[in-house]
């Protein structure tokens, strides 16, 4: 019997697809919230945020309660929806990686990708080896800061305020080098369609090095804090406990499919880039409860590491994006010297590249589970359509069922632990 | 529009599917088609549930993304001769985990009857998603349990992804302010 079998033997998913009062979700519009009183006078519902420390951006949780303990809930989103896909229909698809860029702001580089393969796709273009292997350091890289983020806002949550200072740190180490490769510490712009912006800088591979030889150790200090601490077990054992049959039937991707111990990784089974062409190993939890979500991203630093190691052993030299005066910039030095390359310059940078007619769906594995771009051509240098499937945006529907019958108090760290980001929820 | 409710009635357009004589590849018994080597499937809206329910019986166990798109301005697209196109899109993006397969579904939405069945009985994780579709396109889905606004704010005039909703010029509209409608 497979892993996978073994997750889904036993498990049902018979309380997520409930319709009525017996149901997690507090099936209610705001205003109905608002003017709701339950009939049954020790129920009371409490509103939470819309601004709280633990939901990562704007979350609003309403709460339906019996004492300390939750019975119905409800994410209220939207605070931080700004169009994005509506702006994205008004962008060149050169400038649309500026735009998703900014949905997932801790991983912003996946968006990027998503975004770029999608396009590629579209043009039915293959970019060269070297910056094929470009975007899977960087993607690693990115998967790393943001775990460490997660450790740095989940320690916090829980109350462990130290863990805010080390995440912080290290993330920031990780921070500098994206910073040194791509110009900006977030939204870089740097993964476009046809490659990357620019090549690798003078020195990268040292700086590389250098992290990866300092984390592991760093990683040992997070074990000896929180993996083994029994404060740290009673506040996240046992607590927001999912089933692996419900994340299928929520659309749930990523560490919490895996924390179920359902092994479940793009990267491993619809690889994609050259994620066939190294070796790890994909993390699966128990529990399914907030320390196993805790652990696996732990871990998956570690993974990461052992990609990064590989990556710098295999990034061949070449060019770093396809040489294709209709769909990436002539290099700069050429400008000065030819007529053709500065139109093609102007071109590209004014009016955009076309893009042939058609509609295709791409999805990579981000540090939040699958993240997918959806774009729909009709021929011109702009998308027709263009839609982000947000990890996020899917993994909050696990709230209200992981939150049923928990303390009040356990929501801050349920809610960490799924880890959403609120800029792609919201879009 | 007049001709579309034909098409729904009449079913010998439906029988002509079925014996395949149109000479197109047929896939869970709904045209199929291809796109940049992706599975799109275009079930007429009657033939929806009844997909969804083969697709799902057949390991297709996750329900990845549900979206719209608005083909109001752009008639023209790449789908089955068979399948009359209408302004609206919505996508079904489906995902086998045993297969490593994915399946896309295109449906086609009439512009003056913009509604389709929920599929939140067979993917309850649809809940959100078609919240989504609802409130950005304004296609309302049949028997959801909560069919209610979820980026916008629920007084909200109008929906924004539609392409005759316009971009800029917008006043603000926030709740209780001033002159708000």
């Amino acid at each position: 019997m497979t892993q996978n079998e073994t997750a889904l033997e036993n498990t049902a998913a018979e309380r997520v697809f409930r319709r009525g009062e017996d149901a997690a979700i507090l099936r209610m519009s705001e205003s109905e919230i608002h003017a709701y009183e339950p009939l049954d006078d020790r129920r009371m519902v409490v509103n939470m945020g819309p601004q709280h420390p633990s939901t990562h951006g704007v979350l609003r949780l309403s709460l339906e309660m019996e004492g300390e303990t939750v019975i119905r809930s409800k994410p209220i989103i939207g605070y931080l929806h700004t169009g994005m896909e509506k702006t994205g229909e008004q962008l060149s698809y050169l400038q649309g990686a500026t735009n998703v860029t900014r949905m997932d702001y801790s991983s912003p580089l996946f968006s990027e990708l998503a975004f770029s393969l999608a396009t590629e796709k579209l043009l039915e273009i293959e970019v060269p080896e070297r910056a094929i292997w470009i975007r899977m350091l960087m993607c690693e890289l990115n998967r790393i800061s943001s775990h460490l983020l997660f450790q740095a806002t989940n320690g916090m949550d829980i109350g462990a305020v130290g863990a805010m200072i080390y995440g912080w740190r290290e993330r920031e180490e990780v921070l500098r080098l994206l910073e040194k490769i791509t110009g900006l510490r977030m939204n870089h712009n740097y993964i476009r369609p046809g490659g990357v912006a620019a090549d690798l800088p003078d020195g990268w591979r040292d700086d590389t090095l250098r992290i990866l030889s300092n984390l592991p150790e760093r990683l040992d200090d997070f074990d000896g804090l929180f993996t083994g601490q029994p404060i740290w077990h009673e506040r996240l054992q046992g607590v927001g406990v999912i089933n692996s049959e419900e994340c299928l039937a929520l659309g749930v991707t990523g560490p919490l499919l895996r924390s179920t111990g359902y092994a479940w990784d793009l990267r491993k089974d619809m690889p994609y880039l050259h994620y066939d062409q190294v070796e790890f190993d994909i993390l699966v939890g128990t529990y399914g409860d907030c320390f196993d979500r805790f652990a696996i991203r732990l871990n998956e630093i570690r993974e990461s590491i052992r990609i990064v190691h590989q990556i710098l052993e295999n990034i061949p030299d070449g060019d770093y994006r396809l040489q294709d005066k209709k769909i990436t910039p002539p290099p700069r030095t050429r400008i000065d010297e030819s007529m053709e390359a500065l139109i093609h310059h102007f071109k590209i940078f004014t009016e955009g590249f076309k893009v042939p007619a058609g509609e295709v769906y791409v999805a990579v594995e981000s540090p939040r589970g699958e993240l997918g771009c959806y774009i729909v051509s009709d021929g011109g240098p702009k998308p027709y359509r263009m839609h982000i499937r947000g990890p996020s945006f899917t993994n909050l529907q696990v709230l209200p069922h992981m939150l049923q019958n928990a303390l009040v108090a356990d929501a801050v760290a349920v809610i960490s632990t799924v880890d959403p980001i609120m800029g792609e929820v919201d879009r | 529009m007049a001709e579309e409710r034909d098409h729904e009635e009449d079913p010998s357009d439906q029988m002509e599917l079925d014996t395949g004589t149109s000479g197109e590849e047929l896939l869970y018994e709904v045209p199929m088609s291809e796109s940049r080597g992706q599975k799109v499937l275009h079930p007429t809206r009657d033939q929806y549930l009844e997909t969804i329910k083969k697709l799902s019986e057949d390991g297709f166990k996750v329900c990845i993304d549900v979206t719209a798109v608005d083909y109001l301005e752009n008639p023209e697209r790449d789908i089955p001769r068979s399948i009359s196109p209408e302004r609206f899109e919505v996508v079904i993006n489906l995902l086998s985990h045993k297969k490593k397969e994915r399946v896309r579904m295109r449906i086609q939405i009439p512009e003056t009857d913009p509604v389709i069945p929920s599929i939140f009985d067979f993917y309850p994780g649809s809940e959100a998603l078609e919240r989504e579709v609802f409130d950005l396109f304004g296609i309302e889905f049949e028997g959801h349990p909560d069919l209610t606004r979820i980026l916008m704010p629920e007084n909200w005039n109008g929906h924004p992804l539609r392409k005759d909703y316009d971009v800029g010029g917008i006043p603000v509209q926030f709740k209780n302010a001033p002159g708000a409608g």
